[in-house]
């Protein structure tokens, strides 16, 4: 306790929960009642945000070196396992918090206007309060057991959303494959915070940093495995090669939801968890180039896939998993900052470009809505021309594009330059670093370019919705809008908060993250690149992203596209990428179907039908019934040969008795 | 003195019933043979009674006294039988055979 405002941190979490609570009583009783709804809703995240605030202001005062750890309750006391309901404020917490809170504010109050009809708004609230609620469990938990509550949460509550309209069938599969990738990575957590106890003798974050250095042997097999397995769970939640294709599939649920959970927040709870480690990522060397490799070949192979989509959620999923891919790159590298300051920067950008195909999908909806049409409001194929009806959505939208292509002086242009120029400069030490700068450079280059088609194929061209439907396109209310405009100055200045040395900035975030990544940073090969060589990074960085912009502009014709009720299939590559490599057929054929035929075939028919309903319970039956069967001839009915069996049974009894 | 006779006798007497209970048909036969050997079992009592306790001659008024009630309700069952059947020859009586 610090008698300061830092005490209040318990704050944030309980008024989400109390906001989920109080929103699912309101779904069970009073569905309509959607003003309460609205204001409990959106009222408990701003106010979470203003918590947040005061606690961060009141936490740079007090500059402290070490986490503070609120300890609340015994948890778990078992043995010598000691497990404390404790909540952790540091600073890279407390980042965290103010993204989630902040962010989370923006899509709450989007939200409002784009639910408003949905029959389900107050379930939706419940959900959606209960996942921030989880979320902070998540990022301020002081220990791996608090955290994992966190994070097995919000990973109900992405189902939960994902799924919100399960009564479509593929919604509800799209929220069961979520869950059940999830799963997969999240035994490699646990079977990781196993490793750690064992090794270690705790799981609370503070004893466990502390002994690591002499409990293990750095680069030795335990620490890798420690650390391949933790990421083994960030390969889930945070959709990278090889558990990556459940993100995809959970834009399903609404647009808020994929801008909150599956863009600014919970997708990247897997960087936080390799930040938050950081020590023991550096102390295994063949880890963080497995996690910088992997996140190289999502990037890359994620951005190939978002130039073939036609569905705007989609390209915007695919282009999420090939950001993610940088902040592992980042994190992997051993640049803490980058990652961290890419994950922030994202999280304003992605959520705008979500928030804004939101705004869009809205508008279109709204339109085929008057005319009774069928068409699909999410195929870009049936969009173009929007800006004329939708200015501020395109221009939000536009900046949020140059922000993630890299333009300076927009904020994804620092972050993903800093990633960028880390990577370059551990190939000093490190040659495979090299081909990772490679494959995000080129991941850049396809990045503009999809972002550019995305928004070339949505809002310029000729409009392909339909001539009856163009008078109903017009922009969103004030309250889709509103969350826009903040995000789109955010995505504007959010690389004020770490402008590099190189431009004399005062790289205000690496500072503040400091006492957190001190530990790793000694471990991590220091490579000082002279600033020629960094302004020439910088240089081909944004070369890369105008070409892919102008590139786009040239190569594309919206002119040419046709609404997609009378497209053509694509055919060859193009057809490659738009079925995304087909990586889900793969995975069918290779996974699901022989996991399908062996539990129908092997352990259903035979084990479950043969051994254990044959051999064992029908066998038991069968046995007495044979007994039975056997002996019937006993049973004669007349006392008499009754009363003789007892008399020769008593003498034999006596007979023993005597002898 | 007199226990090693009194105690023949009574082992005479319980195997006269149990051979009465194993050969005979009628069931009211077999019911006096029944009785028979109760009260062979009393006369052990009774016999040892004087060696080791009173215990032994308590004991014979339960078992008259159970022997009593077991007489009631087993003439009435055989009653019952007979206005059944007309007839109470235990070989008539095998419901409980299966079949």
């Amino acid at each position: 306790m610090t008698g300061t405002a830092v005490d209040l941190i318990w704050l944030a979490p309980a008024l989400a929960l109390l906001g989920f609570v109080l929103n699912g009583a309101l779904a069970l009783a009073r569905p309509t009642a959607k003003t309460a709804v609205s204001i409990i809703g959106a009222g408990v995240l701003v106010a979470a945000f203003a918590v947040a605030v005061a606690v961060f202001s009141a936490f740079t005062g007090l500059h402290a070196e070490e986490p503070l750890v609120y300890r609340y309750w015994s948890w778990i006391p078992v043995g010598t396992l000691q497990i404390d309901f404790a909540i952790q404020v540091d600073h890279l917490s407390l980042v965290m918090l103010l993204v989630v809170t902040g962010v989370g504010s923006l899509i709450h109050l989007f939200s409002i206007g784009y639910m408003k009809e949905d029959p389900g708004y107050a379930r939706y609230f419940a959900y959606l309060n209960l996942f921030v609620f989880f979320m902070l469990v998540l990022v301020l938990g002081a220990s791996f057991p608090v955290m994992f509550v966190g994070w097995e949460g919000v990973g109900l509550c992405s189902y939960l959303l994902i799924g919100f309209w399960f009564t479509e069938e593929a919604n509800a599969n799209a929220g069961r494959k979520a869950f059940i990738m999830n799963r997969i990575g999240d035994f490699g957590f646990m079977v990781a915070m196993f490793l750690i106890f064992w090794s270690t003798g705790s799981l609370d974050f503070d004893t466990v940093f502390a002994h690591a250095p002499t409990a293990l042997a750095a680069g030795g097999t335990t620490i890798t495995a420690i650390t391949l397995f933790l990421f083994l769970g960030c390969t889930g939640k945070s959709a990278q090669i090889p558990l990556y294709t459940w993100l995809p599939d959970a834009m399903a649920g609404p647009t808020p939801v994929s801008a909150l959970i599956h863009a600014a927040t919970m997708v990247t709870a897997g960087v936080y968890l390799v930040a938050r480690c950081n020590l023991l990522f550096a102390m295994a060397p063949v880890s963080s180039a497995v996690v910088a490799g992997v996140g190289a070949l999502t990037a890359l192979f994620a951005a190939t896939i978002a130039l073939k989509q036609w569905d705007i959620k989609r390209v915007l999923a695919y282009s999420t998993v090939s950001q993610l891919g940088y902040m592992f790159v980042g994190v992997g590298t051993g640049a803490m900052t980058a990652g961290i300051f890419h994950l922030v920067t994202h999280a304003f950008f992605k959520a705008l470009l979500f928030l804004g195909s939101g705004s869009v999908i809205f508008a279109m909806h709204r339109a085929y809505h008057h005319t009774h049409a069928h068409d699909d409001a999410q195929d870009m194929r049936n969009m173009g021309g929007l800006a004329r009806y939708m200015p501020w959505t395109a221009t939000v939208m536009w900046i949020a594009t140059l922000a993630i292509a890299g333009i300076p002086p927009f904020a994804g242009f620092f972050s993903k330059d800093e990633i960028l120029t880390a990577a370059y400069a551990r190939s000093a030490v490190d040659r495979p670093w090299l081909v990772f700068w490679g494959f995000g450079l080129l991941a850049a280059l396809l990045t503009a370019f999809y972002m550019t088609r995305l928004m070339l194929y949505t809002f310029h061209g000729p409009n392909r919705t339909g001539e009856k439907e163009q008078p109903h396109l017009h922009e969103a209310p004030w309250i889709l809008t509103a969350p826009l405009l903040v995000l789109a100055l955010l995505s504007v200045t959010g690389g004020l908060l770490n402008i590099p040395e190189l431009y004399h900035g005062g790289t205000r975030l690496e500072h503040w993250l400091e006492p957190v990544t001190q530990a790793s940073a000694a471990l991590v090969p220091a490579v000082h690149i002279s600033t020629s060589t960094e302004w020439l990074l910088v240089g081909i960085a944004v070369a890369i992203a105008v070409i892919g912009i102008v590139g786009a502009w040239r190569l594309l014709k919206p002119e040419s596209l046709v609404p997609a009720r009378s497209a053509p299939e694509e055919r060859g590559f193009a057809r490659v990428l738009n079925k995304a490599w087909y990586v889900n057929e793969i995975y069918d054929a290779l996974i699901v179907r022989p996991l399908v035929w062996f539990s129908r075939e092997v352990l259903w028919k035979f084990i479950d039908q043969r051994i254990i309903d044959g051999a064992t319970v029908n066998g038991v039956a069968r046995g007495a019934r044979a007994l039975g069967w056997a002996n019937r001839w006993l049973q004669t009915g007349q006392v008499g040969v009754y009363v003789a069996v007892f008399v020769v049974g008593v003498l034999l009894l006596l007979w023993r008795a005597m002898t | 003195m007199l226990l090693s006779p009194a105690l023949a006798i009574s082992a005479v007497l319980f195997t006269l019933g149990v051979a009465g209970v194993l050969l005979r048909r009628n069931a009211i036969v077999i019911f006096m043979c029944v009785e028979l050997m109760l009260n062979a079992v009393n006369l052990t009592f009774v016999a040892l009674a004087q060696n080791v306790g009173l215990g032994g001659q308590v004991f014979v008024f339960f078992v008259m006294a159970v022997a009593a009630a077991e007489a009631a309700v087993g003439l009435a069952i055989i009653l019952a039988v007979y206005r059944h059947k007309q007839s109470v020859s235990l070989q008539n009586m095998n419901l409980l055979r299966d079949g």
